[in-house]
């Protein structure tokens, strides 16, 4: 099993959410964030006052999939969240050792 | 519509029993329709002007960060409140003494009301209801005090700025109050500020840049590199509904201080009051609108709220006169100001957390100038003596503000600990949050 952490920009969640649950993804965890990447901060204006916003507001998906399943989904993620524009983040997959549904304690790939 | 005629017939039964009672004693409807009319214009224009507490307690909560909400709407309450007890205490009485030496009135008296069921022949005909007059005027002296509260959020002690609000109420505001609309020697020269664009609001703005002087600003507001670090607001929806309220409130400011409305000349003039008043508003939020989209690309919604006000405090000291054009263009002045202004007190360093001093000090002394556009509603207003009396409410406010600031710093102290200014006056000092599942500073 893998498990894929994405941090994309948050108008794009919708979208994504909807291309990875078409690829057959059954769960997802979504957290909103702040960080900071090559995009770097930016600068704002408030009452005249200029100042760097230091971290940019992205969302960060967490799944876990099949090995099988794995490139496919970084695949769907790659190509929902792209615009070609600084700041669409990232994606990274690790390996998952062990999973387990609460409600019937099934393990493995069968808990997903 | 079926009670109403029984109360009808009921009254036509009584009437001809009461009219015979009373024929001697009781003054026509003509004689007693403009006291009437005059006193029904208080009591409407001063619980308009009362909402104005509400358009401030919610624009400076909004402007406010969130660990600071609490202390600030505890703040606005108790200053109203005080307010109202000084100005019963003796604040009409200074203000409104009747015939003194122009300057200064030594009549310490609490108000007095009319009896109970005031008799036509004692009322005072050609004005109004004492009890309806001083209900108006007590309003006006809360939005002084509403003013002073925002410019020193998050950072002053409560009890030591609530002593200063007695002070403010009490003396300072009817004293110089009284040079003017009681009829003492700027009114005897010749100037002219219809609501108050000086009396009011610009007594207010100068109070509180005494006491942010004296005071400081913000922890963090300034870097050592004189950087300007934003402290944004907690809560923009409730700074725009402040901003409404306040906008609501000021018909009944302005269109109330036309003080009479028993002929058909003043009652129209209310009317043009209120039209004039809205314009100002209007255009004044447009303006800062404009030039923040203009300077920096965005709008900037704090800085349209302010305008909006400004709009209106440029217009207060001139309602009545101007056309509607001519109210748009002061309205709009009164918002460049602001968006020129709040930067300015920024790169001096003084910490206006709700751009208190541009909208009322700055925009009230435009304000009180473009009269002289005019002549005023006397025609008679000029430059010269506009600016007497804006120096006169400056000079007076501004020092013995000064005085009393100081003297509270060297006493008891104004300022919150550094601890709990960090940790926000709501735990530090009450031990209550405003929005408890959400508070992070």
């Amino acid at each position: 099993m893998k498990l894929i952490i994405a941090t994309i920009k948050p108008f794009k969640l919708e979208e994504v959410r909807e291309a990875l649950t078409t690829a057959g993804v059954r769960g997802l965890m979504v957290t909103e964030i702040k960080g900071f990447g090559a995009q770097s901060g930016h600068t704002e204006i408030y009452r005249g006052a200029e100042y760097v916003v230091n971290f940019v507001p992205k969302v960060k998906l967490e799944l876990v999939v099949a090995d099988s399943q794995a490139d496919q989904m970084v695949e769907v993620i790659t190509k929902t969240a792209h615009t070609g524009k600084i700041g669409d983040g990232k994606i990274f997959v690790l390996d998952v050792e062990q999973a387990v549904r609460v409600r019937t304690g099934e393990t493995g790939e069968d808990a997903l | 519509m079926k009670k109403f005629s029984i109360l009808l017939s009921i009254g036509a039964a009584l009437l001809p029993s009461l009219a015979l009672a009373q024929d001697a004693a009781e003054p026509g409807f003509d004689e007693i329709g403009p006291y009437i009319m005059t006193t029904l214009l208080f009591l409407v224009g001063g619980f308009l002007v009362f909402w104005m507490a509400a358009g401030f307690a919610m624009l400076e909560a909004g402007l406010v960060r969130s660990k600071n909400v609490t202390m600030q709407l505890t703040k606005n309450i108790a200053l109203f409140s005080l307010a109202a007890i000084m100005y019963w205490l003796v604040g009409f009485n200074l203000m409104y003494p009747g015939e003194f030496n122009g300057y200064f009135a030594f009549n310490f008296v609490p108000t007095v009301l009319e009896p109970v069921g005031l008799a036509a022949a004692d009322a005072s005909l050609d004005y109004a209801s004492v009890a309806s007059d001083f209900f108006f005027q007590l309003m006006f002296v809360a939005a002084t005090a509403s003013i002073v509260s925002g410019v020193l959020a998050e950072r002053i002690k409560l009890w030591p700025f609530l002593a200063f609000v007695a002070i403010l109420t009490g003396f300072m505001y009817p004293i110089s109050g009284s040079w003017q609309w009681g009829g003492g020697w700027l009114s005897e020269m010749g100037f002219s500020d219809f609501a108050g664009s000086t009396i009011v609001h610009s007594v207010g703005g100068w109070a509180a840049l005494a006491g942010a002087l004296i005071l400081g600003p913000r922890i963090g507001k300034y870097a050592k590199d004189g950087k300007v670090i934003p402290m944004p607001g907690s809560n923009l929806a409730l700074a725009t509904l402040g901003t409404f309220i306040l906008w609501l409130g000021w018909f009944g400011f302005n269109g109330g201080s036309q003080l009479a409305a028993g002929t058909v000349g003043d009652i129209t003039d209310v009317g043009r009051i209120f039209a004039n008043t809205n314009m100002a508003a209007a255009s004044g939020a447009l303006v800062a609108l404009i030039l923040t989209q203009l300077l920096y690309k965005k709008p900037d919604l704090t800085m349209i709220l302010n305008g909006c006000l400004a709009g209106l405090v440029s217009i207060t000291a001139e309602p009545l006169a101007p056309s509607l054009f001519l109210s748009m263009i002061i309205g709009g002045i009164g918002g460049a100001i602001v968006v020129f202004a709040v930067p300015l007190l920024d790169k001096l360093k003084i910490d206006d957390v709700v751009g208190a001093i541009p909208v009322h000090l700055f925009a009230g002394i435009w304000g009180t100038l473009a009269v002289a556009i005019t002549g005023g509603y006397t025609g008679e207003a000029t430059l010269t003596v506009q600016v007497i009396g804006i120096l006169a409410y400056g000079v007076f406010t501004f020092v013995v503000a000064g005085i009393f600031w100081y003297l509270l710093k060297m006493t008891v102290g104004i300022r919150v600990s550094e601890e709990a200014e960090i940790t926000g006056l709501d735990k530090a000092e009450l031990g209550m949050e405003a929005y408890p599942d959400f508070t992070r500073g």
